[in-house]
């Protein structure tokens, strides 16, 4: 990842038309540097889904901008053609609970990702299984998901979303299940493997045992953005 | 890339397994319905190769003798036997009845046959046990499927006759087995009448002042005496010599003995056209409520399937699974639920065919169009599930 990792100027995301619409997102800037984690927190209904939603491709901003690394795209309208191949090579995803598919055993849960990019099964599976080491899941490499504890399985989503080195990680509320100590360990996680494969990641949470280990925050309510520095305990 | 269809279908194997027993149970009652019908063809043509006949000579105006009632005098065939192109012809009567066997009733039909050696037209073409009638009265030919055996006795009307031979796949249209006895015991069995019945003709005869004239003495027991005189068969079975076609043959015979005639074709066309068509058609309808249940059954399960895999396929979706790797899962799904039916329902066919009372003819012609057909309806049913699935926003993997 070369470039300013994910870089948001003057986002706005407008619902419905005249009378009934609702401004959701209102010129949000944002910008989180490769190997960093921030925190995205807010109440309810603030925007910050709108906001994950916009920056994962899987709705229109009405208005702004978005660069991955050095690529725009999005500048008043999507300057990539394949949002599809977008969400599968450029972005991340951690899910507030790890939507493993329960058919396919932990290995494949995350190797298909690659496999879908159109890697070959075996080299698909060999990072798998190197990423659920690094994730000290590896022990559970042949169990299905419903095998998994909780941490297990957020571990195996974390891994999954990794899995092919995307630029930028969207981690929505991904400690929300997880009790305190589990919780902590998902984010020391996150922030080593921000490090290691130079990943830029934003926590979307109301978790209040992680919002100390964020060195920055983005508050957000109703739809405006505004930075703050963390605390940022305990993963330096 | 590995099969999503293939692991899901491994992970919740006990689903499809029992869905597919269900549904191959279904396409079992399918593929013995089409066999039914298939069996009352082969039945229909069974017939017309057993008479060993190339024309059928019946009744002017009368589908006869399979479809209709026909009588013809049994004196005519000789006649016949003398025009040009007819190598053999013989007297034929058929009759369906119950025949008393014991304790029990069989339903029959009984062919009477003219005396004459095996081969002839009308003549059982092949015995399984025992042998052919060689005498004049009370002996009997029985389709083994009638359940007699050799040396049982068995009554028609009055008479008792006694089983020397034993047939197989000798079968009306109907599939009723046939019993073959001498053609004057057939005739008797047809058209005499019981004692009373004569008794009452006679007196009625007698009051009669048209047949009763005491100024024509003889009159009245001339009558009578025709009467009781039995010269009516069913039909003539003509067999053609080399060399001349049906119509060659035929067109005289209509001409001439003013009879209506049948070669092999339209007599098929009788049999399997007229006899079995509203058979046929009951039986297509049946096919066509099977195949609705199924595809709503297969529709239903494939639903079901896609629906508990809502979050599943939206998160697919937000990864970057093409639609066509997910349509494709669902579709394969319906397929393997439909093959697994389909096996079930071939073995199950099998197994239950030899039990039906009637003939079950399953052909594998109609298995391989029926594994289409069900391919084919499992495709149609996923559709609904596929549509479902491709109209799931991804957006829905992220909360709020």
């Amino acid at each position: 990842m070369s470039g300013q990792g994910i870089l948001i100027e003057g986002l706005s995301k407008r619902y419905g038309e005249g009378d009934t619409a609702v401004l959701a997102l209102k010129n949000v800037n944002m910008r989180v540097a490769p190997g960093e984690v921030v925190g995205l927190i807010g109440p309810s209904g603030s925007g910050k889904s709108t906001l994950l939603k916009c920056l994962g491709a899987v709705i229109d901003p009405t208005a702004g901008r978005m660069m991955l690394g050095d690529e725009v795209i999005y500048d008043d309208g999507w300057k990539v053609r394949d949002l599809r191949a977008l969400r599968r090579d450029k972005i991340g995803f951690v899910f507030q609970a790890p939507y493993l598919i329960p058919f396919l055993d932990v290995t494949d849960n995350v190797a298909l990702l690659p496999m879908l990019a159109g890697v070959s099964n075996d080299q698909a599976r060999a990072r798998a299984l190197a990423l659920l080491a690094a994730l000290d899941v590896q022990h559970r490499a042949q169990a299905m998901p419903s095998q998994l504890s909780g941490g297990e399985q957020q571990r195996v989503a974390i891994a999954r979303g990794l899995v092919n080195r995307p630029p930028v990680i969207l981690a929505d509320e991904p400690t929300a299940p997880l009790d305190s100590q589990r919780a902590l360990a998902v984010i020391r996680i996150l922030n080593d493997m921000a490090r290691r494969y130079q990943t830029a990641i934003i926590v979307v949470t109301h978790d209040e045992k992680i919002i100390p280990t964020f060195k920055r925050i983005y508050h957000i309510r109703d739809g405006v953005t505004h930075e703050e520095a963390g605390e940022g305990r305990g993963f330096d | 890339m590995i099969s999503l269809a293939g692991r899901d279908i491994l992970h919740s194997w006990g689903k499809f397994v029992f869905t597919g027993i269900g549904l191959g149970l279904l396409i079992g009652v399918t593929l013995t319905m089409a066999g039914v019908y298939r069996g009352m063809v082969a039945d229909g043509k069974a017939l017309l190769d057993n008479s060993g006949a190339d024309l059928w000579v019946v009744q002017q105006e009368t589908l006869g003798p399979y479809a209709e009632s026909s009588s013809v005098y049994d004196d005519l065939w000789r006649g016949i036997r003398t025009m040009p192109g007819v190598a053999a012809a013989a007297n034929v009567t058929y009759l369906t009845m119950q025949i008393r066997h014991g304790r029990r009733d069989v339903r029959a039909m009984v062919v009477g046959i003219m005396a004459g050696n095996p081969g002839d037209p009308g003549w059982p073409p092949h015995l399984v046990a025992g042998r052919q009638i060689t005498r004049g009265h009370y002996e009997a030919v029985a389709d083994i499927a009638s359940g007699f055996r050799l040396g049982d006795e068995l009554k028609i009307r009055r008479d008792r006759y006694k089983v020397v031979g034993l047939t197989r796949r000798m079968v009306s249209s109907n599939g009723d087995p046939m019993v073959f006895i001498p053609l004057k015991d057939a005739q008797a069995a047809q058209f005499l009448k019981d004692n009373d019945a004569i008794w009452m003709q006679r007196r009625r005869t007698e009051a009669n002042p048209a047949f009763n004239r005491p100024t024509v003495p003889g009159l009245l027991e001339a009558v009578l005496a025709s009467q009781t005189v039995n010269n009516q068969v069913n039909a003539i079975l003509v067999r053609l010599a080399p060399g001349y076609t049906p119509e060659e043959v035929a067109a005289p015979i209509r001409r001439w003995k003013r009879l209506t005639v049948y070669d092999r074709s339209q007599m098929e066309e009788i049999l399997i056209g007229k006899l079995i068509a509203t058979a046929a058609k009951q039986i297509g309808m049946f096919l066509v409520i099977l195949a609705v249940v199924s595809a709503a059954i297969v529709a239903f399960i494939i639903y079901t399937l896609t629906m508990d895999k809502i979050r599943e396929i939206a998160v697919l979706k937000l990864i970057g699974t093409r639609n066509r790797t997910i349509a494709r899962m669902i579709l394969l799904q319906a397929l393997a639920l439909g093959a697994i039916g389909f096996v079930v329902g071939k073995i199950a066919a099998t197994f239950a065919a030899p039990h039906f009372p009637k003939y079950v003819l399953l052909m594998p012609a109609d298995s391989l169009a029926g594994f289409f057909a069900v391919m084919l309806i499992c495709v149609l049913a996923s559709l609904v599930a596929i549509r479902l699935a491709l109209k799931v926003d991804p957006a829905e993997a992220i909360g709020g």
